[in-house]
């Protein structure tokens, strides 16, 4: 019997991530899991629903990011009925979802990731929270943050009917439209949110960039895999986070696949484990080689950083400035480095709030054209968006009456799902020697996954931004012969 | 003294939890009055700090999400021996909520589906994930049972607030009243008393005798909902007569009709077959195979649609779940008269 760590995310007691660290008689690491208790069965029971109402039913797969379950599921509608919204329906909808982009990453970067390296990976643990953050760059700032999520979140509930849960979007379109006067709000808010975003570009530079500690930590081997990426690009392989074609590109940055989502199938699979409920989605052409990296494994990264690594752009002007220094600090495209996460979503920020903007400030968005009508469905309809935490793919079939008689729904956790447990693997077999964990193991060891974002820990959307760890070892009589807290 | 809170999540989205969040500045303020001593998505507080309170020190705990393991199970039982009082937050822990429709399924299919025939799947064999098959790989996987209950099929309940989400406005209002010298009756759903319709914007545009609809439609049918008349009279499928206010319509104002996420108005123990009585009697007709038409071509699911929300707390939940137990007693009873028959040839 080997060791086993275990390390719990304690404050999520039945847990929706759990690590284990198995070693060999050398004490050194043999295996590490990273392991998803959760199941909720959602394509089993959409069965028999109408079609339209799928926009509201996946929303409630995740209340963090309910947006992008509701667009992709909006998206797979227009084409299960093959109808391409209005033009000020499509902008209605693009102004939602980089509304919420912008929200959405700045909880990631504040709130959840952010304490790593604002605060520091080396600050004592009761400052690594949002309160050592709201510390670090001050109580105005804090409070400022808080009124920016609130009030884009405010205007979201107008346009959406409700924040957590919208009800806007519909087969060819939107439910509801903006009256001029409603138009202003959205202006001034977006204006503020530009402001806001080039204000984490700085502070991020000032925090993060001008500490070479913390530079050394991105670039280190530790936290790198050399995968395939993959991201939605629009017609000129810009960024896009609403639309577009799916590219892949191969782990020397080339591309190695670009098409519309309908052809999911022929090049996405999901490969079975049997210690986690979680599906791994892996590249079909290269193939499941089994948890590692290079150019004969088809395991892949989604996500910011996987985004920024398949376009060759940003979408706008001041994202772009910060992307140029984002590729040149960073040696160049692609970017390997899981810390670089961090950062890429910064530069995303800035995209997200432009775009904002733009779309606040275009007159066409109050026009009443909201809806094409719909006619009889097509049998098949599938849909993609890039949610924060990347690519979401959903895929109806129905009946003649456009009720569900099939779900499929590939969410953006499970195309990160095996780099991230590669991630965690790594970091445990660099860091864990002779049965002994360093002190700085547990957050060195968090780090490594918490800069996805996933979402299946959901522990990882806790306020403060170290999920509370507890490694458990145990000798082969089962005894617990260490205990590693990263809390009080 | 500050007043004790605890929030704990079972099986929910992550909603509800934003749904705290949400109330920004609002919720800074409330620290002067309460201290928060367990909240595992914010704070560092473990289930021992709380094993540690004695019996009735926190003033209230605040559960969001269904119940569907067994391990939520005992720290749901456990805050309610250490709580004055419990509430369940949210409309999975008051009625067993969106997830909660898994309950019409059998686990198996969830398992057969996700792990063998789905569409992406490239089978690993027979491999699919248990407890059993992780511990091979010293990994502990929990049991997933499949079946969600609302928080008042495990624990006493004091009070709910209702929502799916709750929106701020109606959190705060449950907060304020749960902290006033005066605290409401126990029993209590935290929001309006009345229908959504009372407080809706189109509740005027409804003729006063009284009216009666031909047909329903789908909200993806019509191309133009009109935004200031009643949404029932043009056929679309409101709940909000037999929807308990409080949100001050949220969906309405997004253009689209209320799927009953506050719940049953008080006294009404099954919210679905509320709504769909109340939906059938509106059909102008009196002939029974034109109102099944009807109903057939406008609400072509009626288990979703009027039990979005609400299954596993309902009765028909109970039937269903009584008639599995029936059918799995009878394939037991089956298996044992066959084994016995092959014994004795
Ligand atoms: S039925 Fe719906 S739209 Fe009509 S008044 Fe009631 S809540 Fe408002
Ligand atoms: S309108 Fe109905 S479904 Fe919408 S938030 Fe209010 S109660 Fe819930």
């Amino acid at each position: 019997m080997p060791e086993v760590i275990e390390v719990h995310p304690i404050t999520r007691l039945e847990g929706h991530g759990k690590i284990e660290i198995i070693l060999n008689d050398a004490g050194d690491v043999d295996r590490a899991y990273l392991s998803v208790p959760e199941l909720r069965g959602f394509e089993i029971f959409a069965k028999g629903r109408p079609a339209e109402i799928m926009p509201q039913l996946t929303a409630r797969i995740c209340g963090v990011c309910p947006t992008a379950h509701h667009t992709a599921a909006a998206k797979a509608l227009d084409d299960l009925y093959g109808v391409t919204p209005p033009p000020a329906a499509r902008k209605i909808r693009e102004l939602l979802y980089n509304m919420f982009m912008f929200e959405d990453h700045l909880l990631h970067i504040y709130i959840l990731g952010g304490p790593d390296f604002i605060v520091g990976p080396d600050a004592p643990k009761a400052l690594r929270n949002v309160v050592g953050v709201i510390q670090k760059v001050g109580i105005e700032i804090g409070t400022r943050l808080i009124a920016m999520r609130r009030q884009v979140r405010e205007l979201m509930t107008l346009l959406a009917g409700k924040v957590i849960h919208p009800v806007l979007n519909l087969p060819g379109g939107v439910a509801r439209g903006i009256h001029e006067e409603e138009r202003e709000q959205f202006v001034t808010v977006a204006q503020q949110a530009v402001d806001f975003a080039r204000f984490t570009l700085d502070t991020f530079r000032t925090v993060v960039l001008k500490n070479s500690e913390y530079l050394e930590l991105i670039l280190s081997d530790i936290y790198r895999h050399d995968t395939y990426y993959v991201g939605l690009v629009d017609d000129q392989n810009k960024v896009n986070f609403y639309d577009g074609r799916i590219r892949v590109v191969n782990p020397e940055g080339r591309e190695f696949l670009k098409f519309p989502v309908q052809e999911y199938q022929d090049h996405l699979a999901e490969h079975v484990e049997p210690w986690t409920y979680v599906k791994f989605l892996f590249l079909k052409q290269v193939g499941w080689k089994g948890f590692a990296d290079g150019m004969d494994s088809g395991i892949y990264a989604v996500a910011p950083v996987a985004r920024l690594n398949v376009a060759d752009s940003m979408a706008t002007p001041e994202a772009q400035a910060a992307y140029e220094e984002y590729v040149n600090t960073l040696g160049g495209k692609p970017v390997h480095l899981t810390l670089a996460m961090h950062w890429a979503r910064v530069v995303e920020v800035i995209q997200a709030a432009e775009a904002f903007l733009q779309l606040a400030q275009d007159e066409e968005i109050c026009s009443d054209r909201l809806r094409t009508p719909i006619g009889e469905p097509r049998g098949v309809g599938i849909g993609v968006v890039e949610a924060p935490r990347g690519t979401l793919i959903h895929h109806y079939e129905t009946d003649e009456k456009g009720l569900i008689t099939r779900a499929n729904l590939l969410v953006a956790t499970q195309n990160n799902a095996a780099r991230i447990a590669m991630s965690v693997d790594k970091a445990a077999r660099m860091l864990v020697h002779n049965g002994k964990i360093g002190e700085d193991l547990l957050n060195k060891v968090e780090m490594a996954f918490r800069a996805y974002d996933p979402c299946f820990a959901c522990a990882t959307h806790a306020l403060p931004g170290s999920v509370p760890l507890e490694a458990v070892v145990r000798n082969a009589a089962g005894e617990v012969v260490e205990r590693v807290r990263n809390f009080e | 003294m500050k007043k004790k809170v605890a929030f704990y999540w079972c099986a929910s989205c992550g909603g509800c939890e934003e749904a705290v969040v949400d109330l920004a500045e609002f919720l800074l303020d409330a620290l002067e009055q309460i201290e928060i001593v367990f909240w595992p998505v914010a704070m560092d507080f473990k289930i021992e700090d709380v094993e540690q309170l004695t019996d009735g020190e926190i003033f209230a705990s605040f559960i969001n999400g269904a119940v569907l393991l067994s391990d939520q199970e005992e720290v749901v039982r456990l805050l309610r021996r250490k709580s004055q009082v419990v509430v369940a937050f949210g409309s999975c822990s008051h009625q067993g909520g969106v997830p909660g429709l898994i309950n019409t399924h059998d686990r198996q299919d969830v398992f057969d589906y996700y792990y063998h025939n789905g569409p992406t799947v490239q089978r690993n064999g027979n491999e699919m994930p248990t407890p059993t098959g992780a511990k091979a790989f010293h990994v502990a996987l929990p049991e997933y049972y499949g079946k969600a209950r609302p928080l008042n099929q495990v624990i006493e309940v004091d009070y709910y607030i209702p929502g799916c989400a709750p929106p701020p406005n109606v959190v705060k209002d449950a907060l304020l009243q749960l902290l006033s010298d005066s605290p409401p009756p126990r029993g209590t759903v935290l929001a309006g008393a009345h229908s959504l319709c009372s407080e809706c914007p189109l509740n005027e545009t409804k003729p006063p005798e009284g009216f009666k609809i031909k047909q329903f439609v789908r909200p993806s049918q019509v191309t133009h909902i009109d935004p200031d008349t009643c949404l029932l009279m043009q056929g679309l499928p409101c709940l909000g007569p037999v929807t308990r206010s409080g949100c001050n319509a949220l969906c309405i104002k997004g253009h689209m009709p209320c799927t009953g996420c506050f719940g049953p108005l008080d006294g009404v123990r099954d919210f679905g077959a509320a709504a769909l009585s109340f939906l059938a009697s509106l059909i102008d007709s009196n002939d029974e195979a034109e109102i099944q038409r009807i109903i057939d071509e406008g609400l072509p699911d009626p288990l979703g649609t009027f039990y979005m929300y609400s299954f596993p707390g309902s009765l028909l939940n109970e039937v269903l779940q009584k008639g599995r137990q029936k059918a799995r007693a009878w394939r037991e009873r089956e298996e044992t008269v066959e084994a016995q028959t092959t014994e004795n040839q």
